[in-house]
């Protein structure tokens, strides 16, 4: 650490900008090279787990690397599976910066994805005069609203009745997948549906489509807008300011004259909006209508996705490009190396583990600190 | 024949065969996490805790044939999962609720990697005692068969009711949850105390997750748990921190599992997913109306992050 300090100092005099260049990479390098440690111990203790089960850790990461990133077609598989996460995560990470654990996206979106069926069974009639896009419309806002309604519920309990957000979130998910469940196999149910309950499907044309020269559904682009839109609100408007005051202290956010109440609403309606457009997309764009599918557990590595990436809505499309991938690996893992695709999840888990653990390192390294630099020598 | 003999009192029946049967993992996890929050932490995992638990069991019982054995083996496993939360907890800025949602993902997966081979087999079922044999109606003799693990869970309830007035450990968790500062003005270890009260929680969610795999359903499944470690914890607050308290919310809580199954036994089908909601909407009503803005909840340990 101290050759480093002595460098930065060195490189004073002469050029004005080096060392305020330095410093700026230092301050900034802490919440990538921290997060970068912590997936490599992740890594390396995922390593003694399968080798313990007499399975080389090589073949496991060089398979995980070629059936994630290997080729155009297991990117494009990648690129599939992290669009739904990355409005998942968005669930999570929004309300995190106003200070809220919020987990019970799944709810959000299995509830999205239903309402966007109901609301596509509404619309279908109209489409014949309309452009498709108007049943996208339709149902996105029907997927919005639903989930809007669903973690801003939670905000609400977490406000004006202090119901712990966690809990209440989460037992709601439970909630809504009875209820999803519910209206599937009730007064949604298409009735040519026999072995898996599902709503009316949507007719083929009438599909959300591929990016051009891609096998990757719109919902990707839709998720990335959704992540810059998410970052711009959060660290270039007044909205996003106070939301970050509010997280760090309510009464210091109160005092000033803050509307924390309205504040904690509007951000976990958003939140909840994003994974009820998540679930939208599932049914646009996958499924083709609302079934049992949709509890596929998007919320649940959201929550991976965003702790990882800090709750930065940037930084979660780069995670869940890399949490994609390691889902989208396993089935390669599963058949090659016989592990069962349980494996998967361990290796969540303790990623998962090691990265929460990591927070305990923040501030801890002098390296990261400029301030610090001088006062030693 | 007796099926229809007894008509529609089979619904309170079955509730309160439900009740007696559902309940037991609620109170089993719901008195190990009252232990641990009332010593400051609050342990999200127990969810993965329970559901290794089940699988242990049930896998020490197949292979061994004892099943006490998995019952110890689920609750060892769990001491485990509890020392690797309250150890990773005492370090600063980590926090104790995201480390349980991590813990319960790990569990889950640590449950289902090594539960594959489990799924097939039969393993042998705790024992039940028949509390029924007054009467003659084969419902009332099948809702009364009481499993031992029940009858642990009150008797366990009981003694940790007493204990946490009466004993010194009692005290010691209490003064630990309510001031880390108090506690190590009288020479006490917060951070010690924190984990063998989150080990012993682990111990005992495991356990429940042991009737579960060995009593009812009685069988290993990945969706053995219907979220029991989860509702524990708002239960526990539904309870007060109070070991009696747990007991009665844990009673009826299985009572409210139960009411889906029970209506459908009688023909009642529709909204059968509704009710199969219902343990949940009650928590969450609970914990509407226990709940208060301005003041913490009454009863609450001082340390504990979630009533803060």
């Amino acid at each position: 650490m101290t050759v480093e300090a002595t460098d930065a100092q060195a490189s004073i005099p002469g050029d004005k900008g080096g060392p305020a260049l330095v410093e700026w990479i230092a301050r900034r390098s802490e919440g990538i090279v921290i997060p970068l440690a912590a997936i490599l111990v992740g890594l390396a203790a995922f390593s003694v787990f399968v080798a313990f089960l007499g399975k080389s850790p090589f073949d496991l990461f060089g398979l995980m690397v070629k059936g994630g990133f290997g080729s155009w077609f297991s990117i494009q598989n990648t690129l599939a599976r992290a669009a739904p996460l990355l409005l998942a995560a968005l669930c999570v990470a929004l309300p995190a910066r106003l200070g809220l654990v919020v987990i019970g996206g799944e709810g959000a979106i299995v509830l999205g994805g239903v309402a966007a069926a109901a609301a596509a069974a509404i619309a279908l009639p109209a489409v014949g005069i309309l452009p498709p896009a108007f049943l996208w419309v339709a149902m996105a806002l029907a997927g919005m609203v639903a989930g809007g309604m669903w973690i801003g519920l939670v905000g609400f309990l977490r406000h004006y009745r202090a119901v712990n957000e966690t809990i209440s979130s989460l037992l709601m998910a439970y909630i809504g997948i009875a209820l999803m469940n519910n209206f599937v196999e009730g007064p949604l149910r298409d009735p040519s549906s026999l072995n898996k309950p599902s709503t009316a499907p949507l007719p083929a044309d009438h599909m959300i489509g591929n990016i051009p020269g891609m096998d990757v559904h719109w919902g990707l682009v839709a998720g990335i807008v959704a992540c810059v839109l998410s970052w711009v609100l959060m660290e270039k408007t007044r909205w996003g300011f106070a939301a970050r005051i509010a997280g760090g202290n309510v009464r210091a956010a109160q005092i000033q004259g803050l509307a924390v109440g309205p504040l904690i609403l509007a951000f976990t309606a958003l939140a909840g909006a994003f994974a009820g457009l998540a679930g939208m997309i599932e049914v646009a764009a996958v499924q083709g209508s609302a079934n049992a599918s949709l509890a596929a557990g998007y919320g649940y590595t959201g929550i991976l996705v965003a702790f990882l990436a800090r709750h930065n809505p940037l930084a979660i499309i780069p995670v869940a490009f890399l949490l994609g991938g390691i889902e989208a690996s396993g089935g390669l893992i599963q058949r090659r190396l016989e592990l069962p695709d349980a494996t998967v999840l361990v290796l969540q888990g303790m990623l998962f583990i090691i990265i929460l653990f990591s927070e305990t390192y923040y501030g801890r390294f002098r390296i990261f600190n400029p301030d610090l630099w001088k006062r030693r020598a | 024949m007796a099926a229809t003999e007894i008509g529609l009192w089979g619904v309170p029946l079955a509730i309160l065969a439900g009740a007696i049967r559902v309940s037991t993992p609620f109170i089993f996890v719901s008195l190990g996490e009252a232990i641990t929050e009332r010593s400051g932490r609050i342990n999200l995992g127990l969810e993965g805790t329970l559901v290794f638990g089940a699988m242990i069991a049930y896998a020490i019982a197949y292979l061994t044939g004892s099943p006490w054995l998995g019952v110890l083996a689920a609750m060892a496993s769990g001491a485990v999962f509890g020392l690797f939360h309250g150890w990773i907890c005492k370090f600063p800025k980590v926090n104790d609720i995201a480390i349980g949602i991590a813990m319960m993902q790990f569990g889950l997966g640590m449950a289902f990697f090594f539960g594959k081979a489990f799924i097939q087999p039969v393993a042998p079922h705790l024992p039940a005692i028949g509390f029924g044999w007054w009467s003659s109606v084969p419902q009332v003799r099948a809702a009364l068969d009481v499993n031992v693990l029940f009858l642990v869970g009150i008797a366990l309830a009981i003694a940790l009711y007493w204990a946490f007035r009466n004993t010194r450990i009692g005290l010691v968790i209490r003064v630990v949850g309510d001031s880390s500062d108090a506690a190590r003005a009288m020479g006490l270890n917060p951070d010690a105390v924190r984990l063998l009260a989150t080990a012993a929680g682990g111990a005992l969610a495991a356990a429940g997750g042991a009737y579960l795999s060995l009593y009812y359903p009685g069988s290993w499944t990945e969706g053995i748990s219907s979220g029991q470690g989860l509702m524990a914890v708002a239960l526990v607050i539904f309870a007060r921190w109070n070991p009696l308290g747990c007991l009665a919310a844990a009673i009826l809580f299985g009572g409210a599992g139960a009411l889906g199954p029970a209506l459908q036994s009688v023909g009642v089908t529709g909204g059968y997913y509704l009710f199969y909601a219902a343990p949940y909407v009650l928590t969450l009503v609970i914990m509407i109306v226990t709940s208060s803005p301005g003041r913490a909840v009454a009863g609450a340990p001082g340390e504990l992050s979630i009533t803060r």
